[in-house]
């Protein structure tokens, strides 16, 4: 099977061309990242200067996992109304009677999807970094820039947001009510979160070798759930609602 | 060239079809069609609500996979392997445009020129502008435009590739009568230019003015060919005479005359006579009508119309099914 760039290029300029102008998407899009960057920031500003060296480690995990929430949670809206939403608007068949692969079609949105989170996830890490760089006590700064802190940030950013992804476009493939697609999507992007969340709380040591170990796995993860996804794309059931 | 009931000869066939039939669960959408179309032809397809013929035209357009039976669409046989290449060959335009409201005309287009991989993507949307006279309104958002010029943008995409076969699904449903020329005037064009068009339409009117033939769907094809040759076929020849006065015995006129099998008075006062052969008929009947007093007003073979051709055929399935 080969997959052939321009169309995938194709469905990606159009859905970022239709999420620009779809109000709904921009909307989550701008305030669920400013809301998990700007809570973070508050918290860890809050914190006396004097507070124990605990407290403050587990503040800024705190901070990590908010900000981690951004790449797991954005996308997923997103997502969801990847293909349950063209089929409401009547659009899906068109694009089925060309000559698009599924896997085509399907990277086309998921590419849509993750490039925007990406640029917006790390601008509000950036921009959480730049606060507590310029502003905060040296113990914080010591703290939130340790590589055990960033690096498995920068690492799960990227596959977090794969998963939240696939499991919205999963779930989309087979929902009939975008809505429903939605809600389902938001709840199913959170569990890997768990071991972000465990990294965060050090009740898993954040090593590097720990890092890549679950960044590996988040990676096998997403390319099964790319596999799987891929599967329950069929053409007869989106049309009809019928299987094969 | 053409064979049996002027069906184009396989050689020369852009769609072939034998015996597909496409069966969800217990229900059967439509059983055991075979029909072809030659290339450049313009076939119509009609049939009431249900008859399958929506269903046909996504199974020859490989959305669905047909449950028995096979086809070949612009050359090629109708398999999953296929798919691919036949919808390069291909366009489909469903009843509703499905555009991409957000995006502007151009905006639309240009995305399925990346689908189709066109090189010469900027030269072809100004092509299918031109060709559905919308050149003015690329820029415009779709969610601006009147149902008729979205049913404009859907014709225009679907000529984006050029495609050897053009399935039009309704392409006038919903439309107001200007609009609905507009399209009759777009097919006409798309005929002169060669294209093989399907064209599936309740409107009977419509499949009689744009089709070379048709067939007649309910499930099963129950009739195909030439509008002309379906009237012969489901109804015998007529005379349709209209005179000043009624006649005062008109069987005294009418059964004697050789050829008239039948006559009958309708309601507005003209007779019909049913006869084998209108031409061979029509001098006797007029000496017969003269000889007796009449005075003629006109005489002429009787036209049904396609839509009594249709009502014949769905009547009788509905009578049929009643039994």
């Amino acid at each position: 099977m080969s997959i052939d760039l321009t169309r995938i290029r194709a469905i990606m300029a159009k859905e970022l061309r239709d999420y620009r102008r779809n109000r709904f998407i921009a909307i989550t899009m701008t305030v669920m990242p400013l809301v998990f960057s700007v809570l973070p920031i508050i918290d860890i500003f809050n914190l006396s200067a004097s507070a124990p060296a605990s407290k403050l480690d587990k503040l800024v995990g705190l901070s990590s996992l908010y900000l981690l929430l951004i790449p797991a949670l954005v996308p997923a809206t997103v997502a969801a109304y990847a293909v349950v939403g063209e089929r409401e608007q009547g659009t899906l068949e068109p694009v089925l009677t060309t000559p698009v692969r599924r896997e085509e079609l399907l990277l086309g949105k998921a590419a849509a999807a993750l490039v925007p989170t990406l640029l917006i996830a790390y601008a509000m890490y950036g921009v959480y970094l730049g606060v507590i760089g310029l502003f905060a006590h040296q113990n914080v700064v010591t703290d939130v820039f340790k590589a055990s802190r960033i690096l498995p940030q920068l690492l799960f950013t990227p596959l977090l947001a794969g998963w939240s992804i696939w499991a919205g476009i999963g779930i989309s493939t087979r929902a009939s009510d975008m809505r429903v697609a939605q809600q389902l999507s938001v709840l199913v992007s959170a569990p890997p979160l768990a071991v972000a969340a465990l990294m965060s709380f050090n009740v898993i040591r954040p090593t590097l070798g720990v890092a890549l170990g679950i960044g590996a796995a988040l990676l096998v993860l997403d390319v099964l759930a790319w596999r799987f996804v891929s599967a329950l794309f069929d053409r007869e059931r989106l049309i009809t609602g019928t299987r094969a | 060239m053409t064979g049996q009931n002027n069906e184009p000869v396989s050689d020369d066939a852009a769609l072939e079809v034998e015996g597909l039939t496409k069966r969800f669960g217990a229900r059967t959408a439509f059983e055991n069609v075979t029909f072809s179309v030659g290339r450049g032809e313009v076939f119509g397809f009609l049939g009431p609500n249900g008859a399958g013929k929506t269903t046909t035209v996504r199974t020859l357009g490989t959305l669905l996979a047909p449950s028995a039976g096979r086809a070949r669409v612009a050359g090629l046989e109708l398999t999953p392997q296929q798919g691919m290449a036949i919808r390069r060959r291909i366009a489909i335009m469903p009843e509703s445009p499905g555009l991409y409201l957000r995006l502007s005309v151009a905006e639309n287009l240009a995305f399925f020129a990346g689908l189709y991989e066109l090189p010469d993507a900027s030269e072809r949307i100004a092509r299918s502008l031109r060709a559905v006279n919308l050149q003015d309104r690329a820029d415009d958002l779709c969610r601006s435009l009147s149902k008729g010029l979205r049913q404009r943008v859907g014709l225009a995409r679907a000529l984006l590739s050029d495609p050897q076969v053009l399935f039009l699904d309704e392409p006038t449903s919903g439309l107001d009568p200007v609009a609905t020329r507009e399209v009759h005037e777009l097919i006409d064009a798309l005929r002169k230019r060669g294209v093989t068009i399907f064209l599936t339409t309740h409107r009977l009117a419509e499949a009689e003015r744009l089709c070379d033939r048709v067939g007649i769907m309910n499930t099963t094809l129950r009739l195909i060919g030439r509008p002309d040759e379906l009237r012969d076929r489901l109804f015998r020849g007529g005379l349709e005479v209209r005179i000043r006065e009624p006649l005062a015995q008109p069987d005294a006129v009418f059964s004697p005359l050789p050829g008239v099998d039948a006559w009958r008075q309708e309601p507005d006062g003209s007779y019909l006579l049913t006869v084998a052969d209108p031409a061979a008929a029509a001098p006797e009947t007029v000496r017969a009508l003269v000889a007796a007093g009449a005075d003629v007003l006109s005489l002429g073979p009787t036209r049904h119309s396609l839509e009594d051709v249709y009502l014949q055929l769905i009547d009788t399935d509905v009578e049929a099914q009643a039994r």
